[in-house]
């Protein structure tokens, strides 16, 4: 079996969204090689619950890089080293006996801190809610097949769908634009006949709610893109620029 | 106490009965349903797709989750594919080929005529997810692709990519959130329910606990839906996801639910092998993998060549060896089984010795490693991630874990519990799978219930009741408010020696070891015994941190496990009774000369449905009887 290692974290620690945060360090000295980084933070905190101290409050659920809920900044990157990868796939087989890692929240003005690591991310809810679906109710589908897709198209729609809300754009992002997710499921619709009876409303509602959540502006630092657990091209955004531009010129 | 279970099957032909159900029903008059309040716990497929189609419909809905937001439920995990009776590949398939395969699928333990429905509405989900705009895979010529699964000899299964669930859930989600918009949806999001209102009899508000701020709040509704999952998570080691939980289930059960085949978990036989005492979940891979992977052990015991020197003639390919005519695509339940049956002769592989290679060296020869890499890339990057070893180059190892469960509260044809007014969507009720799941019926059957059975049923329920408004200030809430909050006191107050993990690893060892891939009388006395003593001692010496006026995950956890320290009881209580081997509940004691498993259909064709009472557990049995399919030894050689 792999050998053990001793593992120091910088951790975030904040009691609630209006009081001080700073860190504190914490070391583990049995992590394991085959661990994955959130199960080295359930090991660090069954020692904090041991000691008398509350445990770091971090989210996540599925731990396999899908539902988006855990996110914190790792040694300054979102999601951590890992290219492509959520932080609870990230595995410490990547890391050596004696490392030092920190650890921080997201951190952006449209996502307040909770406690700890944990974030309120519903702002990306509210975009969503302002156009990014398609209006259809139950039962008044015509069959599936009467819509043929280009195999390409459908594809390209998949890539951007892909997006798991998990916020690591909007942290890598200098301006702590949401200008990723928002352009993520813009592009999903665009791609299809599905999307289009609603293109031009969903772009400007969209784009308007992002603004009004307090998000920033793209301004092409493509830091989103190298963090993105899903890939997500920022293609989508010069998608959603060209979406928005024809919905503001007709 | 209801000591009959009246399951309400429509009159008439199979063919004919959910026509007949919904020609019979009363509606509810347009102008009449926003003045009626549905709470939705849950937004998973069940549950997003039913709040989102309520609301569609005109009635106030109120939906609530745990996480910190509705696209987070864990439908958003399940990878391959929806099953549904299109027959676009002209392959032979129709509405009573995927009926026949769910029930025989399910080693006949299910009920017909839900199963039926579920199979006549399978095609208007993949009607209603295109509409949304849900990026299926496509032909070349723009239409649906489709793929096979285990269990069925036709290609029924749509697809995108390796991420259906989360496609299809995104779907579902967006439609609640168009409604959300339009101010139809009320949304919860960090809300637990602990607790279920019942008044005058029928099921007429929810107590939640805010995760954020530890409030405890009351709603008042006119149903309940009760759309939270599984209980898999008793095992502490499974594919759920963390949060996953049987709390809510659990409670409407402690306030009069009967709870059905609590013992019909399913083993999923592809998932990335345990590799330490941290593990905190397991993962699994698609078992769409089978389609092109082939499972083999060595032949030899301890044999720990790498497996690319192992020759053809000293590797054992088990399945196909043991059900040539399904090969790898045998049922989960029978993969699962044949694997630990490997892992117990001393053949299994990897450093644990608990794993089975799953290899597509072959597959890679014959069609080429970007075929490949389109149809499983993302499953074999994620492998990788987690492993450290590249499956283009060396086989997979896989072992069972536990992934879905079959059993759930009792419900009746409408989908409608004991306690009138309570319906339970997806998995969290019994009704569709019996004794084993077929991989792509659980995104059928969440979507099937949400989409098209609850809008009928639900309103039928309304059509018919006198609903008197009851006011959260009613004494009803406040008692349930305050069993609530003196649970949590209590929970705080221990200040024991062990942490809440501590006791979920011991009851999953003890539920895996004596409840899981197979059982044994015995085992299944000691593991009563056993549970029993850890529950009590959990009361005693449990450790939880932190305090209820914040966010304390530990709380929530504490809660969850202390409620899976009753189920698991009750899980072992109903294998001891059902002494039989069916689907996913296999018996020592019940099987064949060569090891396959033994149904008694003759004292065993029931629903165990068991009622919480005073003096513990009481069983009611619901009878199955089949007019239209003949029960038959599944086999799959």
């Amino acid at each position: 079996m792999a050998e053990n290692m001793n593992i120091k974290l910088k951790v975030w620690r904040q009691a609630g969204p209006h009081t001080q945060g700073r860190f504190e360090t914490y070391s583990v000295p049995d992590a394991n090689p085959h661990m994955s980084f959130l199960e080295l933070l359930d090991v660090l905190n069954e020692q904090l619950i041991k000691s008398g101290t509350d445990p770091v409050e971090f989210d996540h659920d599925c731990r396999e890089g899908i539902c988006g809920s855990c996110g914190v900044v790792v040694d300054g990157v979102a999601h951590g080293p890992q290219r492509r990868t959520a932080c609870c796939q990230l595995h410490m087989r990547h890391y050596q006996d004696g490392d030092t890692i920190v650890v921080e929240p997201w951190r952006a003005e449209a996502f307040p801190i909770i406690k700890d690591l944990v974030v309120d991310r519903s702002a990306f809810d509210r975009i969503i809610a302002a156009g990014g679906y398609v209006s259809i109710n139950a039962g008044s589908a015509q069959d599936a097949n009467n819509l043929p897709i280009a195999k390409d198209k459908a594809d390209l729609a998949m890539d951007y769908a892909a997006c798991i809300g998990c916020g690591a754009c909007v942290a890598a992002c200098p301006n702590a634009s949401a200008s990723l997710f928002t352009a993520a499921k813009i592009s999903h619709l665009a791609m299809l006949p599905q999307g289009s009876p609603e293109r031009k409303k969903r772009v400007t509602a969209m784009v308007d709610q992002m603004a009004e959540e307090g998000f920033g502006d793209c301004s092409n630092h493509a830091e989103c893109e190298a963090v993105c657990p899903k890939g997500i091209s920022i293609s989508s955004i010069a998608t959603m620029r060209r979406e928005y531009m024809k919905a503001m010129l007709s | 106490m209801t000591t009959v279970l009246d399951s309400k099957i429509p009159e008439g032909p199979l063919n004919e009965k959910w026509g007949n159900y919904k020609n019979g029903i009363k509606l509810v008059n347009p102008a009449n349903k926003r003045k009626h309040t549905i709470l939705v716990v849950g937004t998973g497929l069940a549950g997003g797709s039913a709040a989102s189609t309520l609301a569609e419909l005109g009635y106030k809905v109120k939906s609530f989750c745990i996480q910190d937001s509705p696209r987070r439920a864990h439908s958003i995990a399940a990878q391959g594919g929806i099953n549904a009776a299109k027959n676009y590949p002209n392959d032979g398939d129709t509405v009573w080929r995927l009926f026949y395969d769910t029930v025989k699928g399910g080693d006949y333990r299910s009920r017909e005529a839900n199963v039926h429905r579920l199979a006549e509405v399978s095609n208007e989900i993949i009607d209603q997810c295109v509409a949304q705009g849900v990026p299926f895979a496509r032909e070349y010529g723009g239409l649906l692709d489709n793929r096979s699964f285990g269990g069925a000899q036709v290609s029924r299964t749509f697809y995108a990519r390796g991420q259906t669930g989360q496609q299809l859930l995104l779907g579902a989600y967006q439609s609640m959130s168009r409604q959300i918009g339009l101010g139809n949806i009320e949304m919860f999001a960090r809300q637990e329910m602990l607790d279920l209102v019942v008044v005058d009899g029928k099921a007429r508000g929810i107590i939640t606990r805010n995760l954020v701020t530890g409030e405890i709040e009351s709603h008042s509704g006119d149903a309940v839906l009760l759309c939270t999952g599984g209980y898999g998570n008793v095992y502490y080691l499974s594919t759920n996801a963390k949060n996953s939980n049987v709390t809510a289930a659990w409670r409407c059960h402690k306030k009069g639910a009967a709870f059905a085949n609590p013992c019909f978990t399913q083993i999923h036989p592809t998932c990335i092998p345990v590799s330490g005492d941290y593990q905190s979940k397991l993962t699994l891979m698609s078992e769409s993998l089978r389609n092109d992977g082939r499972v083999w052990v060595p032949k030899k015991q301890g044999d720990n060549r790498r497996p690319r020197d192992i020759p053809e003639d000293e590797r054992d390919y088990y399945l196909e060896r043991r059900y040539p005519s399904f090969g790898n695509l045998v049922p989960r339940d029978v993969a699962s089984r044949n694997a630990k049956y490997a892992c117990d002769e001393g053949k299994g592989v990897g450093e644990t010795k608990l794993a089975v290679f799953l290899d597509f060296a072959e597959a890679i020869n014959r069609l080429g490693k970007p075929a490949i890499e389109a149809r499983y890339g993302n499953l074999f990057e994620m492998y990788e991630r987690i492993t450290g070893e590249n499956p283009y180059e060396t086989p997979m190892r896989i072992y069972p874990a536990v992934h879905y469960t079959m059993g759930g509260l009792w419900v009746d044809y409408e989908l409608q519990s004991n306690i009138p007014g309570l319906f339970v969507l997806g998995e969290a009720n019994f009704s569709d799978h019996g004794a084993n799941r077929l991989g792509a019926s659980a995104l059928m059957q969440g979507l099937a219930d949400g989409y098209f059975v609850i809008p009928y049923t639900l309103g039928n329920y309304i059509a018919n009741n006198e609903l008197p408004h009851v006011a959260e200030t009613d004494e009803a809430f406040a008692k349930a408010a305050s069993d609530s909050s003196g649970r949590l006191e209590k929970l705080l107050s221990i200040q024991g020696t062990k942490t809440v993990t501590e006791y979920h690893r011991e009851l999953g060892r003890l539920v895996w070891d004596y409840v899981g891939m197979s059982r044994t009388a015995e085992g299944l006395k000691k593991a009563i015994v056993e549970i029993t003593a850890l529950r009590e001692d959990f009361w005693k010496n449990v450790l939880v941190p932190g305090e209820n006026s914040t966010m304390n995950k530990n709380l929530e956890f504490a809660g969850r496990v202390a409620d899976f320290l009753e189920l698991g009881e009750l899980m072992a209580r109903d294998a001891l009774e059902r002494e039989e081997s069916c689907g996913g509940h296999f018996r020592e004691e019940y099987q064949s000369e060569d090891g396959e498993a033994s149904r008694n259909d003759d004292l065993f064709t029931y629903v165990a449905a068991w009622f919480h009472t005073e003096n513990g557990h009481q069983l009611v049995k619901e009878p199955l009887t089949y007019e239209n399919v003949k029960l038959t030894t599944r086999s799959y050689k």
